[in-house]
Order: structure tokens, then sequence, then C-alpha cells
């Protein structure tokens, strides 16, 4: 495990280093600002919607870091030849692929981290105060980081084995779908055949199910998640994360460079 | 009988090409060579001759069709082997937002080497490649040979016992190319095995033991530089100075540059010819062997290689 810390870090570094991450914390303590603003006419849901408000930028600014950089964790490494001297290193391919993806989801926790002072912050400007309730925040900002770990964990293995545009498009594609699983999986329609609506139950299973980490509403609302959901939510992104790496490190590992 | 340092047996590859990649073009074909403990070897071969192809087979950045290969008798699948092996890319290009000894440092890391130990070695390293004063500067400001001295540290850092260099004096001016060649001077001088591709024939002449000729994907030839080029002397070529030349056949057949006269002759006429010059009064700057260039010689091989897939063709096997 030691090689996967040290690309790890590397990653995490590389990250630090780019100006583009500055750029999105910045635009995170905008919305912030806006969010202040927002909670200042909205009167007397001003908690409310600095919560959602806050944890929607959360989500999305980490959506964006974790398919554009996750797609250019390996495909740029390859297309700049970075790879090559590292692959000659005694370094297995699997721990180079587990290191990138550890060194994204560091760099994703210290942002959302970031992110996520910038919410209390601005919770405690509008209420000065903060109270007990206040520390669910945390739990959802913990699931959307489970969220974004398995967005790039996606965003890896498109990019194992196609374009770099290709992959932001299937990983933004399988965003969307696995936004609406739940919906595929209840849908009740009257034109489709049953043998339809079986395969799309079945595909519904096999996309990943986002709404698993969605608890915005309740959190904004100032109600609890409970443990079991948290719990839940937790096996279900690491088993899928283990498996979807897992293929990544599978196809990457037989990949021929240019 | 000692193992090799790098053995190749029928190694193959080929890439795919064309609309949904249905076409294969052969880049490899049934390579078999050896590179024995504490020797030089140059791979030669024009540019798509395969020389990047095999290092890269080696290094398994790209994986065999057929065949296999062992370096220190370990396979090429087995990447304990690289804790012993240095590898320059060609054209290298590393994490630009690093500075040189960030860089090294990193790789250093998976050698397994104590920060102590790291930190000398990268110092010493810097010091050997003539960047000690451009260390805290970041990558993407150096120059195309700055990088191929970044490169080429990297690939000696840890002591290896085989260093493989793609294209080693690529992009570097006269000073850099003699600084690399005393470099792997001194990797053969502590024993270390060294590979490396050129297409520059000055190069392998002057450092390698042994040189493999490699053109369209196929070795088709593994001796000394002398056994691959000299044996091919097209005849010789006498540099000389004369005040009067009026009573010198020799002249016809000679260019002027400058102030001297260039003539160039086979070798039997050789000696009758210095005795001509002799006569003359002239004086005999040089004599030197006329070599075919790389190109001639590797044109050549391109050529018979045509020549007999056109007999196959025509004769129908």
């Amino acid at each position: 495990m030691k090689n996967v810390r040290t690309v790890a870090a590397n990653t995490f570094r590389e990250a630090v280093r780019d100006r583009v991450l500055y750029n999105l914390v910045f635009f995170a303590l905008l919305m912030m600002g806006a969010a202040i603003l927002v909670g200042q006419i909205s009167i007397g849901i001003e908690e409310s919607v600095i919560i959602s408000l806050g944890l929607t930028a959360i989500s999305v600014i980490g959506l964006f870091i974790a398919v554009f950089i996750g797609v250019g964790l390996v495909s740029k490494e390859m297309d700049k030849r970075t790879l090559y001297a590292l692959l000659a290193k005694p370094v297995e391919r699997w721990e180079f692929l587990l290191g990138k993806f550890c060194g994204l989801v560091m760099t994703l926790t210290v942002n959302t981290a970031a992110m996520a002072v910038g919410l209390y912050l601005a919770l405690w400007s509008v209420k000065h105060t903060l109270e007990k309730s206040d520390a669910w925040v945390l739990v959802a900002v913990y699931l959307i980081l489970l969220k974004l770990a398995l967005i790039v964990a996606l965003a890896l293995l498109f990019s194992c084995f196609t374009t770099p545009f290709l992959a932001i498009l299937f990983t933004a594609g399988i965003y969307v779908a696995g936004v609406f699983a739940g919906n595929l999986r209840t849908m009740q329609a009257v034109n489709i055949t049953a043998g339809a609506m079986t395969l799309m139950k079945g595909i519904s299973y096999l996309l990943p199910n986002f709404e698993n980490f969605n608890v915005m509403g309740a959190v904004a609302h100032g109600r609890g998640v409970p443990g079991a959901v948290v719990g839940q939510a937790t096996l279900y992104a690491v088993c899928y994360g283990v498996v979807v790496l897992a293929g990544a490190a599978a196809i990457f590992s037989r990949r021929n460079l240019k | 009988m000692a193992t090799p340092a790098i053995e190749i047996e029928h190694l193959s590859k080929e890439y795919p090409y064309g609309f949904l990649n249905l076409k294969k073009k052969k880049s490899l074909e049934d390579l078999s060579m050896r590179v024995e403990t504490g020797e030089v070897f140059g791979f030669l071969g024009p540019n798509g001759a395969g020389k990047s192809t095999t290092i890269k087979l080696l290094m398994r950045l790209i994986f065999p069709d057929g065949g296999t290969a062992r370096i220190l008798g370990k396979s090429i699948d087995d990447v304990s082997m690289h804790r012993d092996i240095g590898y320059l890319p060609e054209q290298p290009y590393f994490y630009d937002y690093l500075t040189a000894a960030e860089l090294l440092d990193y790789f250093a890391r998976f050698h397994g080497l104590t920060a102590a130990d790291r930190q000398t070695r990268v110092q010493n390293m810097l010091k050997k490649v003539g960047l000690e004063t451009a260390k805290k500067i970041q990558l993407r400001k150096y120059s195309k040979g700055m990088l191929q001295r970044v490169g080429l540290a990297q690939a000696i850092l840890h002591d290896p016992q085989v260093v493989v260099l793609d294209e080693p004096m690529s992009g570097l001016d006269p000073l850099g190319r003699r600084e690399v060649r005393d470099i792997i001077l001194e990797l053969k001088k502590e024993g270390r095995t060294v590979l490396f591709s050129t297409h520059i024939l000055s190069d392998a002449e002057m450092l390698c033991d042994q040189v493999g000729v490699i053109v369209g994907g196929k070795l088709r030839g593994v001796g000394t530089p002398g056994e691959i080029v000299g044996i091919k002397t097209q005849g010789m070529e006498i540099l000389f100075e004369v005040a009067d030349g009026k009573n010198l056949p020799l002249l016809s057949k000679a260019t002027r540059t400058g102030g001297s006269y260039r003539v160039q002759l086979p070798e039997q006429e050789l000696y009758g010819a210095i005795d001509q010059l002799k006569a003359a009064g002239a004086r005999i700057l040089s004599v030197a062997q006329i070599k075919p260039t790389l190109e001639e010689f590797f044109m050549n091989l391109v050529e018979a290689d045509r020549a007999q897939a056109n007999a196959v063709e025509v004769s129908g096997k």
C-alpha cells in the first residue's frame, strides 16, 4: 500500500497546485455569499434555503471536479506520457490506479470540508448561533462525498478504455441515469411490455442509485437522518466502488500505452 | 553459461488500425536477441523500425502478441524485476508542476529508499546531470534538453543493474550529448548493462560493445559496430593541401574545399595516391575510411526487404 499512498499524495499535490481547484473553492465561497443573500430575503426559511443551496453547491462543484479531474487522472497521464517512467518502476498498475483514486478522493474531501465550513459560516452569519440539529448537515456532506467517490471510480473506469470526451459523456450519463435509478424500479407504465419492464428494472439495479446519498431535503428541513440510512449508503458505496475499481484495474492492467 | 542481462525470444507485436481497428500492422516480428551482462548494447534502426516498441514491451508499457522476454533472469511480467532496472522513455515528459528534486524524490519512493538516502541520491544525481542550479524550478519551465537530463537522472537514481534508454541523445546539444555519453561509459565501468536505442551511428560506434539493427520490425543483424557497418567500407578519403598541383593527376578527381582538397578513391588505390601526393609535396591532413551513413545503411536494408517482398509476391510463395 506504500506505492498507493505515494501516488495518492502526488495526485493531491497536483490538485493543490492546480489553479482550477482554487477557482472552484472561490466559486464555492461565492455560492455561500449568494446563499446569505437569499437567506436574507427569504423570511422565516433562511436556514432551510441556505442549507439547500449550500449542499447543492457542494454537490455540483464536487460533481464537476469528480467528473472532469476524474477522467483526466489516467487519460492525462497517458496523453502526456508521464506514466511511462512511473510504470517502469516497481509499481503494479492497480496500485497506480488506486493511488490516483485515493488522491482525488482526498482532494474532494479537503475541498468539500472547506465548503462545509463555508456553509456553517453562512448559517452562523444568519442565525448567529449553531444548534445541535445543524450537525445533520455534516451527515449530508458525508453522503455527498460518498457519491462523489463513486463518480470518481466511474470516471476512472471509463477513462481506462475510451477517450476523455467519451469518458466524460459516459460518466455524466451514468450519473443522470443513476439519479433516476429508483424511479425506474418503481415505474408503472402502460405502454411497455412485461419483458421491457423487466429489462428496465434489471438495468436500474445495475446502475448506481445516487438517490441513496440524497438527504438534502430532510436535512434542510431540520429532520435527522437515521443511522441505518447512513450505514446502508456507506456499504452500498463501498461495494459498488470496489466492483467499479476492480473493473477499471482489470482493464487498465492489460491496456497498451501509445 | 551466465544468465544474460536481457533475453528476448520470438517477441512479436501487432497494432490495430483502420475502421473499428479491424486491420493489423506488424510492428515487431519474431524478435530474438540477448544482451550480455555488463555490455553496452545499441539498438539501431530508422524511425518506425520497432526500437521503441521493443523497449516498451520490455518495460511492460505494451503487451506482446507472442514471445517472451526476461531481464536479469526474471520474466518481464514480474514487477519486482523493475527494482533493478532504470528506464528513460523517448522524448520524456514528467509532471510539470514538480521541480526536478521533487520528481526524483517521488520516483525514489517507489524503490523503498529512506528519506535521508533519497535526499543524498537526489542531490548527487542532479549534480551528475548538471541540473543542480535548476533543481528548484518547476519542470514546465525546463527545455527539452533539461527534461532529457531529468529523465536520465530518474533512470539511474536507484543504482539499477540494467539501464534501458530510448533515444537518450535526442534533443541534446553537443555538450549534453557528450555528458550522456560519459554517463553511459561510467555505467559500463561500474559493470551495469546498458541498452539504448538510437538512429545515430556515431553514438553507437563510440559506446557500444554490440549493436542490433532493426528494420521493418525485424532484427537484421547483431554484432560489434565494426562488424555491422565497418565491413561495408566504401573506400577511402584523403584530405590534403598542395601548393602547386599541376603535376598531380589526383587533383582531377579532387574537390576543393577552402584551402584544401578532398579526394575519394577505392581502398586498393590508397597507397598509390599517397605516393603521388608525397611526390608533389602535398601535405596530407587526414586519411579516413568512407563508411555508409546510417541512412544509406538502412536504405540498403529497406530496399533489400522490398526486393525480397516483391520476389515472394512474383513467385507466389
